[in-house]
């Protein structure tokens, strides 16, 4: 029953270590530092890393920012609700609305193209969810969190929310449309 | 103290204060009639996100989810714990427990305080899950409630403290305290600091939800409450790691195969642990790339390290033991003559095996920087910690209960054959249920949430079959895993109340007897490896743990490969 005894010797740190151990740690700590150099290293080769770049916002400024944008690149509406369908030129600072219970507007990018995209939410937490090429950010209130992608696939984007906000969470469902370059 | 009343337990040796006994027993139960709540939510929970079934209306389901999580994650286990940090002082140092009235007043804060948050969550107004994220509003007695319990539980924390200090006065054992002890002191000091996070960002929300602060900061809010909410996951790792030590010393009278490793290792927990806040801030804006690579990496993987540590020095020390007995034929004879039907045993094998293979995997994998994008408050985190806390901790405590109950409780434990099946039962279950759900996960379904068939909203989305599929197998599996847990519960409240007395006499007296070291290790000619192979003393663990190894290595590049294949972003 030693393990819930006190050790057997006074001086128990002098004990020295079985093979086993050592060995095995050995190889753990290698593997370890491994998995710690990938992530800066994936920063360096990899393609897909969060920026750091996010600032602080107020419902107010963003929704400005997003109307201008709307007001100018809107191409068409859907849905019985007339959301507007935006198509912002490549290269632009593309704005997306995060709110009790909807991902606002709909957004038209172009295969290829990168785009800047700013998230922030007007009120509560919510969770920002591409479906199904599957990114997932989280979208605060009181931050405007900036993505810079490159859609490289063609096709409807479903965006789901995944940061639960009240009773219409599950009903909170966006759209990123991406269409083939030059169509 | 001289009218301190002890007894000593015949079949296990431990000696037991009275005052003490009755404070475990108390936790204990409560901790069972939480666990007893959890589980019925349990139930109504995953009948809902069984597609076929679907059961709870959306309303009921967000409520009932909020009192899941919470009664699980925080009642059940640290009402256990508590109970367990008694234990590990006062009944393994053999010392009175450190002022009983005191730890009476926290047990009653404790209970107050999960009552008082139950009932603002029954009331309807407060659906707003665990991590109550500001600032969707709670009722101020939800954080009252949250705030109270954590008080109790940190006066719980100091009476252990005080426990210890109690024990080296009045010189109740000789040498350093036992591993056990240590780990439960590592327990201890990492739940002083997460439940000060818990109050640092809990008492201004309450203020915040009566009206005297105008404004929580949404990323403050996170950054603080996690140090909060992941630590309190830090504490089960140190709380059932000690746990596996103690059933390898109770059931096969296992030494820890160096005492400087296996305390080192949780030392690394102390330092490092608490880092892992960070795994839900990975997507977070306004955290930088280089704060998050260190804090997700515990400082470069040292707390992963001192885990795959104890992976190996648990059964180690285990198959050391048994070799010793002369299970030594080939690499795993002393696993295969293991009292498999004995449920003390049983259940902490599966709660270490599936801890690592899938709890720890997966933890590690979807805490990388990067690799979190594509799992972020997906349906795969709550596998992964269904795989830390249910099939590791629960499942753990669970073995532990099976022996409590004759020694503490002096019951026989009734059902004896249920009992032998339900740490199976309870664990593949368990084991099934996560690892559908991390599959459902990668498909993109999510967490929290209530119709993945988005029938109700303006837009609609179909997931592939596949996640359909997967999400019915988790409600298959999540049953299998509810009835082993029911048949716990009931197997504990009925020996516990309604059993057989234990034969053996046990009664209080002043005597007590002081806590003697272990024998030294009668080793033969060459030492442990002698017993084992190749001039390793526990060969079978290390092949075990070689291949342990193996999956972690694939499992981790697959998750890169699928990361390499989304939208590049930067």
């Amino acid at each position: 029953m030693t393990s819930i005894q006190p050790p057997a010797q006074t001086i128990w740190w002098k004990q020295p270590l079985d093979r086993v151990e050592g060995t095995w740690i050995a190889i753990a700590l290698v593997w370890s530092l491994i998995m710690f150099a990938m992530m800066p290293l994936w920063h360096v080769y990899g393609k897909q890393n969060l920026s750091n770049e996010a600032y602080r916002t107020t419902p107010e400024a963003f929704m400005a920012k997003t109307m201008a944008m709307v007001n100018e690149h809107t191409v068409r509406t859907e849905t019985n609700q007339q959301i507007p369908v935006v198509s912002p030129p490549p290269g632009s600072d593309v704005y997306l609305i995060a709110r009790l219970w909807q991902w606002w507007p709909i957004l038209e990018l172009e295969k290829g193209q990168t785009y800047r995209l700013h998230i922030a939410s007007m009120d509560w937490q919510h969770g920002f969810s591409l479906q199904p090429v599957n990114i997932n950010t989280q979208i605060l209130p009181g931050y405007e969190m900036v993505l810079t992608i490159t859609p490289d696939t063609s096709g409807d984007q479903t965006i789901i929310c995944n940061e639960f906000c009240g009773i219409g969470h599950h009903n909170m469902v966006g759209r990123i449309l991406v269409k083939e370059s030059g169509t | 103290m001289s009218n301190a009343l002890y007894r000593t337990c015949p079949e296990s040796g431990l000696q037991f204060h009275k005052s003490a006994e009755w404070l475990m027993r108390a936790n204990a139960v409560a901790a069972v009639v939480c666990l007893l709540i959890g589980g019925a939510t349990a139930l109504m929970v995953t009948l809902t996100r069984w597609p076929a079934v679907h059961l709870l209306p959306a309303d009921k389901f967000y409520q009932l989810l909020t009192i899941h999580g919470i009664n699980m994650l925080i009642y059940w286990i640290i009402f256990f714990e508590i109970a367990v940090l008694y234990f590990c002082s006062s009944t393994l140092l053999r010392c009175r427990i450190a002022m009983p009235r005191m730890a009476w007043a926290a047990f009653g804060l404790m209970v107050v305080g999960a009552i008082i948050n139950n009932l603002s969550v029954l009331g309807g107004n407060s659906s707003v899950m665990m991590t109550s994220y500001v600032p969707m509003p709670a009722d101020s007695n939800f954080y009252l409630g949250l705030i109270l319990f954590a008080v109790g539980a940190l006066i719980g924390c100091f009476i252990f403290l005080g426990t210890l200090v109690v024990a080296r006065e009045e010189k109740t054992y000789e040498g350093s305290i036992p591993l056990v002890t240590f780990g439960a002191l590592t327990a201890c000091i990492i739940a002083v600091f997460t439940i000060a996070a818990g109050a640092i960002i809990l008492v201004p929300t309450w203020l915040w939800s009566v009206g005297l602060i105008g404004n929580i900061d949404a990323a403050m809010y996170r950054l603080i409450w996690w140090g909060f909410g992941h630590s309190s996951q830090q504490i089960n790792v140190a709380a059932h790691v000690s746990v596996w030590y103690a059933i390898a010393a109770i059931v096969f009278g296992a030494r820890p195969m160096s005492e400087k490793v296996s305390r080192g290792a949780f030392l690394l927990y102390i330092a490092f642990l608490q880092l892992a806040s960070a795994h839900h801030l990975l997507v977070d804006p306004g955290l930088s790339a280089s704060w998050k690579i260190f804090n997700t990496s515990y400082a470069m993987y040292l707390a992963v390290l001192a885990s795959m540590i104890h992976g190996l020095t648990v059964p180690g020390a285990i198959e050391v033991a048994q070799r010793g007995k002369g299970f030594s034929k080939g690499l795993y004879e002393w696993l295969r003559k293991a009292p498999w039907g004995n449920p003390v045993f049983s259940g902490m094998f599966i709660s270490l095996v599936g801890f690592g293979f899938i709890g720890g995997i997966s933890g590690v994998v979807m805490g990388t920087e990067q690799i979190n994008i594509i799992i972020h408050n997906t349906i795969y985190v709550p596998g992964h910690f269904h795989a830390t806390v249910v099939l590791g901790t629960t499942l753990a405590f669970m073995s532990l209960t099976y022996f409590l109950i004759p020694t503490l409780f002096r019951r026989q434990v009734m059902f004896p054959a249920l009992a032998r099946w339900q740490p199976y039962l309870f664990g593949f279950g368990m084991a099934v249920f996560t690892l559908t759900m991390m599959g459902a996960g990668t498909l993109g379904v999510q967490r929290r949430h209530w119709d993945m068939t988005f029938t109700d909203s303006l837009l609609s989305f179909d997931y592939p079959a596949s996640a359909y599929t997967l999400m019915g197998i988790v409600g298959v599996s999540g049953m299998a895993a509810i009835v082993g847990g029911a048949i716990f519960v009931m197997i504990t409240v009925l020996s516990v109340f309604f059993g057989k007395r234990v034969e053996s006499e046990s009664t209080y007296g002043t005597a007590m007897t002081m806590l003697k070291r272990a024998e030294p290790d009668v080793l033969s000619e060459g030492g442990h490896a002698a017993a084992g192979k190749f001039g390793f003393a526990a060969p079978g663990t290390f092949l075990f743990a070689l291949f342990f190894l193996a999956i972690f290595v694939i499992y981790y590049a697959i998750n890169w490969k699928y990361l390499a294949s989304v939208w590049p972003m930067s």
